[in-house]
């Protein structure tokens, strides 16, 4: 069986997209991170589901939905940002502060 | 309640009018202040109705004859667990005496107040208060229970500290109100304590079953009756201006003389000795507080003598002498001659209201004459008078009647009524010798009072006038609306004594017999003592010689040519300068009371615990804790989602390391 290192590309993957939203300042590449680690964790669901069962694997495909609609509203909000400011770095995007 | 047709269900119309009488006013005094007629006509109107549905309340009562007293229960006022309190009025033998003292003279002196009053600005307003007074003087004497009394009690404290302050805008005026509500209030507090003592000893407030429980829920002369009575004396040293909280009686000379006769010397200030006689039980339970009660008021009694010998103000030396017959009439009920002080009670409401009215005429005789000449000289100042029975016969006269009955010659008024207080303690001091000591210091009291009384009438109404050669063409005899009660209060000065002449003088004692069923229990723990009629006739004649003496010596002492007007007067030199400095108990109370109560408000209540603790460390110091905290919190809100993530990664793995330890 596979399960250790679908795992272990699965926890590479979810550290990466970590180390990419908490480092990456361009919000396109924060929002491809997110759906990284999404990802990563829907690999997760998979290769369990052969210990556990077929829910993870229903799971996942809750997860895809939502992440498309996710990305359909994320994109739409960075385009209108984009269009305010002419800038989608989030570094210059702090209005919102005490 | 009473069997019908005996009027008695008037009772309560008794206090009710003259609180008719105070919302007519009061409103007249807001809407039409100008309207003087309407106001006089209701003012005195109120108060005569008042003393007819007296009368024809006590007129009832007689035709009764109860043995107990009647209460009449109008509605329930405090129903609190196991204590219940009506508002009811009471008419026994000692309410009856008062009702008819404190509406008769009331209505005298309301009648006097037109006069003197008339061109006052605050009229309707002057009598709105007047008519407020007595309807809380006649709660406080009808009253059944101590709440009820105490309401009066109370009620009467804030008229009186509105007639004294009534012309308000002079400070002095003003300070002299503050003063007499202030050093009150150390008197309600024992009075307030002795009835939180007396309802968890007895469990009750009402009189009736106070007074019937008291000998068997306190032990005679224990320490719990002897505080209950001793709190209550000082509740009546306030009230009643006696040593130690007489300073404000003085002062309180600051309002319109009218209410210096009907509060300051005729009623309010006789509350106390009404409350010592009506809860007589009590103090005869305790015969340290009974003697407590006689020594404060020999005391008193020559204390505030001594200093109206040298005062100059004529209102001053009423009221020093108002202060010194308040403690006749506590030795007299200390002693436990109720009906003696009582009797001294009722004759001083006469001759000292028409001492009080008098001075009111002599004053307004004089203020008319130095304001038609513009002049700025004292109006009350003895210095400044001189010589004026021959502009003013009708007072002069009459005031000479109340000297008279106040210095104790017979047959006048006062001589009845205080050698019985003086022989009474005479009688007990056969068995207890302190109060032989009383007795001397009432004899001595007795001599000043002829003597400071002849005194203030030789100064104002004898001699050269010192008034001032134009004003004197200006003094005249006041109207009769002033002169009326004063002759109304003439005859009752000089005749007055009728209601008790002793069995020595072939009398019947009616007084003492009326009041006999209140003070029966008192009376049977400390039978009267009999003196042989020998021993009493030598103490009347004493009491006469000392009174014959005072007269005389003041007579014969004073040089009538020696005052000059008081602008002019050098101060007072030697023993002479501490009685008219009052013997600096002011000035003493001054120093050791009110400026270390003053010191401490504003250093430590104010400076301290209010600006810095209150103001500094608890109010704002919370505010300023709780900017710092969000502070603290702001400088977290960057407005940069990376850190918010770093925050939250952070988190998300404290939590992980917390659960996988």
């Amino acid at each position: 069986m596979l399960l250790a290192p679908a795992l272990f590309v699965s926890a590479v993957l979810f550290t990466l997209g970590v180390g990419g939203v908490l480092l990456r300042r361009n919000a396109i590449v924060i929002f491809m991170c997110v759906e990284l680690m999404l990802n990563a964790v829907n690999l997760t669901f998979v290769a369990l589901a052969q210990q556990l069962g077929v829910a993870g694997q229903l799971f996942v495909l809750f997860v895809m939905a939502v992440a498309a609609a996710e990305a359909a509203v994320g994109l739409a909000i960075i385009l209108a940002i984009y269009r305010h400011r002419h800038t989608v770095n989030l570094q210059n995007i702090n209005l919102l502060k005490g | 309640m009473p069997p019908p047709g005996f009027r008695l269900d008037l009772l309560w119309a008794v206090p009710a009018l003259p609180l008719l009488g105070f919302v007519g006013n009061g409103m007249l005094a807001l809407t039409r202040p100008k309207a003087k007629t309407a106001v006089s006509i209701i003012g005195v109107g109120v108060l005569v109705l008042s003393f007819a549905a007296a009368v024809a309340a006590v007129a009832g009562f007689v035709r009764l004859h109860p043995a107990a007293p009647l209460v009449f229960r109008y509605w329930e006022w405090m129903p609190v667990g196991d204590l219940r309190v009506d508002y009811a009025l009471e008419l026994d033998y000692l309410s009856a005496v008062m009702i008819l003292v404190v509406t008769g003279v009331s209505a005298l002196i309301h009648v006097f107040s037109v006069g003197y009053m008339g061109e006052d600005p605050g009229y309707a307003r002057y009598f709105a208060y007047l008519n407020l007074f007595v309807f809380f003087m006649l709660t406080l004497v009808l009253g059944s229970s101590f709440p009820v009394m105490f309401v009066g009690w109370e009620g009467v404290g804030l008229c009186s500290y509105l007639l004294i302050g009534f012309w308000f805008n002079e400070k002095i005026n003003a300070d002299a109100g503050l003063k007499a509500f202030v050093v009150n209030r150390i008197g309600d507090f024992g009075f307030l304590v002795a009835m939180f003592l007396i309802f968890r000893h007895t469990g009750s407030l009402d009189f009736d079953a106070v007074f019937a429980q008291a000998p068997t829920a306190f032990t005679a002369g224990d320490a719990a009756i002897t505080a209950t009575t001793l709190l209550l004396l000082l509740g009546c040293t306030g009230k009643s201006a006696q040593i130690p909280l007489y300073t404000w009686l003085p002062d309180a000379m600051q309002g319109p003389t009218p209410v210096s006769a009907l509060i300051h010397a005729a009623t309010m200030v006789t509350a106390g000795v009404y409350l010592v006689a009506r809860c007589n039980v009590l103090f005869a339970l305790s015969p340290l507080s009974s003697a407590t009660v006689a020594g404060v008021g020999a005391l008193t009694a020559l204390f505030a003598a001594t200093i109206a010998l040298k005062q100059w103000d004529i209102k001053r030396v009423l009221a020093y002498s108002t202060i010194s017959q308040l403690g006749y009439m506590f030795l007299g009920v200390g002693t436990g001659a109720y009906a003696a002080g009582l009797f001294h009670l009722v004759t001083h409401a006469f001759f000292k209201a028409l001492l009080f009215l008098g001075s009111g005429s002599v004053i307004h005789a004089m203020h008319h004459a130095y304001h038609a000449t513009h002049s700025h000289e004292d109006a009350q100042d003895l210095r400044n008078m001189g010589g004026l029975r021959h502009h003013l016969p009708w007072t002069a006269g009459l005031m000479w009647i109340a000297t008279l009955a106040i210095a104790g010659i017979p047959p006048f008024s006062g001589f009845f009524s205080k050698d019985e207080i003086l022989g009474a303690a005479f009688a007990r001091g056969t068995a207890e010798p302190i109060w032989l000591a009383y007795w001397v210091m009432g004899i001595a009291a007795a001599l000043l009072t002829a003597f400071y009384m002849t005194r203030l009438m030789l100064y104002a109404f004898h001699g050269p006038n010192r008034t001032g050669e134009a004003e004197r063409a200006h003094l005249h005899e006041a109207p009769w609306s002033m002169t009326g009660p004063l002759a109304v209060l003439g005859l009752l000065s000089f005749a007055g004594g009728v209601i008790n002449v002793p069995a020595l003088f072939g009398g019947h004692a009616f007084l003492h017999r009326w009041l006999a069923p209140v003070t029966a229990v008192a009376d049977q723990m400390h039978p009267e003592v009999a003196l042989p009629a020998g021993v009493e006739w030598t103490l009347v004649a004493a009491a006469v010689l000392v009174a014959g003496l005072g007269i005389f010596g003041a007579v014969r002492l004073l040089r009538l040519e020696a005052p000059v007007p008081a602008r002019v007067a050098p101060p007072e030199r030697g023993f002479a300068r501490v009685l008219w400095k009052k013997w600096y108990v002011d000035e003493v109370y001054d120093a050791i009371i009110v400026r270390p109560i003053q010191w401490l408000s504003r250093e430590v209540l104010w400076k301290t615990i209010d600006a810095r603790l209150v103001d500094g460390v608890m109010v704002n110091g919370s505010a300023a804790t709780v900017r710092v905290f969000g502070w603290v919190g702001s400088r977290l809100q960057t407005g940069q989602v990376g850190s918010y993530v770093l925050l939250f990664v952070g988190g998300v793995l404290l939590v992980l390391w917390a659960a996988l330890r």
